[in-house]
């Protein structure tokens, strides 16, 4: 019994990557065909030469044929996966386990969503029927909860961690507006973003992430042959996942300054990665900003920061693009929005570029080549109920 | 047989109050002084029936809801027609499955039906009253009615659980006449010329005042209190009048509560008794399609009586409600939902399955006796959480979420004996909530959607004279 994980037995070879926006003129199956399409032609392949797919989309449809149908496959294997908004992350997954089984030769990942068909602001869950006792406050206002509890906890006044929150929101603001890919595109200043009214708690809409519709894709081999598609392949050094069980709902031991499932993840992927100092050693972290604290608390669970003293890193800028551990460099969720199925995939696609040294000269960081490995993490759910999924990648 | 009566009683006067003087600047007209009570948008007749009864309860101590054989269910504005309301109270209070619920429904005149039948009838019964008063915009119902409900255990005494008050006389006098009538569905009453009313029922009223006397052998000037009630205002008054009651006639709380309907009989009823010194004797007479007259005498355990929550407090506090939300509460002024998905109906099967947390707030614990709310699915050991009172550990104000009342104000709050869920608050303006808030829970309607009712528990502050006490 153990995670053992599958360091450098499995490699990226192409990956693919939609501009995540507002696609009025696209559907489902244009995103797909765009990612699939620009991953096909990342690792030199046809799609006949995949043996095996896996779709990840929350709620774009049912079924691998959301896959096989738009990409017109024939006799090949095609999984949907769904697991909350770690879901691109996890077709990603289940594709490098597929290929380091032995399986499969070739797998590619895809994850998608259409997020701006639904008529309605935001991110919408389909209805499971139920007692109806279910609580139905939004995603923001749950994150909302962290800051007074991290406030009270650590001694740091409202007014200052909301400059903090602020802080990290323009900053990914500022690598998005570097980024064509990203859904906005504008710089804000931490002024602008403090002046914006609360919707939920004390968070404004720019403490919440965008609501976009894109896709994302990876193709994936085994090591060894990794040199036959590409000179640059990324390797798999880690993948972890954790299932809450929810206990901190329930429980009153639990303060909403810490996301345990994170922080659990986090100590999986580091012992798969034998990494020991992530602060030093990773060139680069993806993380899910879906909302300001979240990252805020994200720095401590990931091991980034100390417990207590993220906010602190955050104001001397040691998560910025020239920090010395760039967070978000692609700008994000809060420039690129959550298109939930894509937006684990499209974490990798920044590492792919930064670690590749293949992000534009005004996005890329300057951490890389002296160090090889970035970590991207996804978290769905809630603080107390929440899935995580943290993968280290690296040349 | 062993004399019956009242063992206890209880009335819920829901939190806001509509300032009477404010109607007439956006309505044109009506109005008038004082206050009404308004229901919130998440309570209806079912709601307010189950606070009541909870508080009569727990004036009666710990079990008392094992004592109830049947519950009796009266209101003019039923939350569901063709399925029983009760029922929905019954789970709440958790009461015997043995023990039946009926809806006694429709008319004003059911509550004070059911307290008849139950004051002649053997066995305990737990006899509640709720109704949620309208009429159109600027009309005198709009201002003169009020919400509320009122519950009574009627029954004979039992081993602690004394008869507050003994009935010692009924009387009563029926005719079919139309002077208030409502189509159903209709949000108005309608009323034949006031005159007409008054001039039928106050002999209806004197006839039934004296056949309880007579029942009572008792003759007018030996009756302590009087509450006078009904549908007709001028009628009650000129009964009152005709009676010469005097000071002995019982305020009928228009002045801030209101009429609230089938409510009002047992609502009154509790204020009195509230009020009453041993010995005294009481009489409830009450207008509505003919006249009942009750007669009670307080017996000496009325003085050692400490109910839960008065009503005397109750018509005291709350807090008010500007004309505009009370309008859009009550769906006469139609205002723009939400930009969000409304929510799916809750599944009946899986409500059945969860009954006993969803109306009854059962949850479950562990081996270590650590609290779980909901219940785990592998606990069986249950553990009833209704009462519990708690603190606020966190809370956020919602502006984004689906509410048919937004923001949504929402705390983590952990119970006293353990136990933590986070929970909607209701009754409640955002900047009033801080962190060590203290809370109680209170059973609401979260939503409706396809005439599903969605009953749920909330969370609301405790008024400060009761802030960790249990009075």
């Amino acid at each position: 019994m153990g995670s053992h994980g599958i360091k450098d037995r499995v490699a990226i070879v192409g990956m693919g990557c939609t501009r995540f926006a507002e696609h009025w003129d696209k559907g489902l199956d244009d995103l797909l065909l765009d990612a699939s399409d620009e991953a096909f032609t990342s690792a030199g392949v046809t799609k006949e030469d995949v043996d095996a797919y896996w779709v990840g989309t929350a709620q774009g449809g049912m079924s691998g044929m959301i896959l096989a149908k738009p990409l017109q496959l024939e006799g090949k294997p095609v999984t949907r996966v769904e697991n909350m908004c770690a879901t691109g992350s996890e077709a990603l997954r289940q594709a490098a386990y597929a290929v380091a089984s032995g399986a499969y030769d070739l797998a590619m990942a895809v994850g998608v969503e259409k997020v701006k068909d639904s008529g309605y602001q935001g991110l919408n869950a389909f209805p499971v029927p139920s007692d109806g006792t279910q609580r139905t406050l939004t995603a923001a206002a749950m994150f909302s909860m962290v800051a007074p509890a991290y406030s009270e906890r650590y001694g740091v006044p409202m007014d200052e961690l909301k400059a903090v929150l602020a802080r990290i929101a323009s900053k990914n603001h500022h690598n998005g507006a570097r980024n064509p890919r990203a859904q906005f595109r504008r710089e804000m200043s931490v002024e602008q973003i403090l002046a914006m009214p609360p919707v939920a708690g004390c968070l404004s809409v720019f403490d919440c992430a965008g609501v976009a519709d894109g896709a994302a894709a990876a193709i994936v081999c085994r090591a060894e042959d990794a040199h036959r598609y590409t000179d640059k392949p990324l390797y798999v050094k880690a993948l972890s996942f954790v299932a809450g069980n929810g206990s901190g709902v329930t429980d009153p031991g639990y303060d909403y300054t810490t996301f345990p499932e994170i922080a659990a993840c986090a100590s999986d992927a580091y012992a798969q990665a034998g990494v020991t100092d992530p602060r030093a050693e990773l060139a680069m972290a993806e993380v899910h900003d879906c909302f300001t604290p979240t990252e805020l608390v994200l720095m401590e669970d990931l091991g980034f920061s100390e417990r207590g003293t993220a906010w602190k890193d955050i104001e001397a800028g040691a998560f910025d693009l020239t920090g010395d551990l760039p967070v978000n460099p692609d700008g994000g969720l809060k420039s690129f929005g959550h298109p939930v199925g894509a937006s684990g995939l499209r974490m990798m696609f920044e590492a792919w570029l930064q670690l590749r040294q293949e992000a534009p000269p005004e996005r890329q960081i300057a951490t890389v080549p002296d160090r090889s490995l970035a970590l991207t993490h996804n978290l769905g759910g809630y603080p107390g109920e929440m899935v995580s999924f943290i993968s280290i990648l690296g040349t | 047989m062993a004399p019956r009566g009242v063992l206890g009683a209880a009335a819920y006067l829901p939190h806001r109050r509509l300032d009477r003087t404010t109607i007439a600047a956006v309505a044109g007209g009506g109005g008038g002084k004082g206050t009404r009570t308004v229901a919130s948008y998440d309570e209806d007749t079912t709601t307010m029936g189950v606070e009541a009864a909870r508080l009569a309860l727990a004036g009666l101590g710990p079990g008392a809801a094992d004592r109830i054989d049947a519950l009796w269910f009266s209101t003019v504005a039923p939350a569901y027609a063709d399925k029983t309301n009760a029922t929905a109270i019954h789970a709440a209070l958790r009461l015997d499955r043995a023990s039946p619920a009926f809806d006694v429904n429709g008319a004003v005149r059911s509550a004070v039906g059911a307290l008849r039948a139950t004051l002649s009838g053997a066995g305990t019964s737990l006899v509640v009253a709720a109704d949620l008063r309208s009429g159109l915009a600027g009309g005198p119902d709009e201002a003169a009615f009020g919400d509320g409900a009122a519950a009574l255990v009627v029954g004979p005494a039992a081993e602690g659980a004394p008869l507050l008050a003994e009935v010692i006389g009924k009387g009563g006098a029926t005719e079919e006449m139309l002077d208030r009538w409502r189509t159903p569905g209709d949000a108005r009453s309608r009323v034949w010329e006031e005159r007409f009313g008054e001039t039928r029922y106050v002999p209806l009223g004197v006839e039934a005042w004296e056949a309880a006397l007579k029942h009572a052998g008792l003759v007018a000037d030996q009756v302590d209190r009087v509450i006078v009630t009904g549908t007709h205002g001028r009628a009650n008054t000129a009964l009152a009048k005709k009676l010469g009651l005097g000071d002995r006639l019982v305020d009928d709380l228009s002045s801030t509560v209101g009429n609230t309907g089938a409510a009002h009989p047992a609502l009154l009823l509790t204020s009195a008794l509230e009020a009453a010194q041993p010995g005294q004797v009481l009489a409830l007479v009450t207008l509505a399609d003919g006249a009942d007259a009750v007669i009670f005498r307080a017996t000496d355990a009325v003085a050692g009586w400490s109910p839960r929550r008065p009503l005397a407090m109750q018509a005291t506090a709350g807090a008010p409600i500007p004309y505009g939300t009370y309008l859009r509460w009550r769906g006469v002024l139609p205002a723009e939902p939400p930009r969000r998905p409304e929510p799916a109906r809750p599944s009946a099967s899986a409500s059945a399955r969860s009954s006993d947390w969803k109306f009854g707030f059962v949850g479950s614990t562990d081996d270590a006796g650590e609290v779980h709310l909901p219940p785990q699915p592998a606990e069986t050991e249950q553990v009833a959480m209704a009462d519990a009172q708690g603190t606020v550990v966190t809370f956020t104000v919602d502006r984004l979420a689906y509410s048919p009342s937004p923001p949504v104000v929402f705390a983590v709050v952990d119970f006293d004996g353990g136990g933590r869920l986070p929970v909607e608050l209701t009754d409640v303006d955002a900047d009033e909530v801080r962190i060590g808030a203290r809370v109680e829970l209170t059973f609401r309607k979260l939503f409706t959607a396809d005439g599903i009712h969605n009953y749920f528990w909330k969370a609301r502050l405790l008024p400060a004279a009761t802030d960790g006490g249990g009075a």
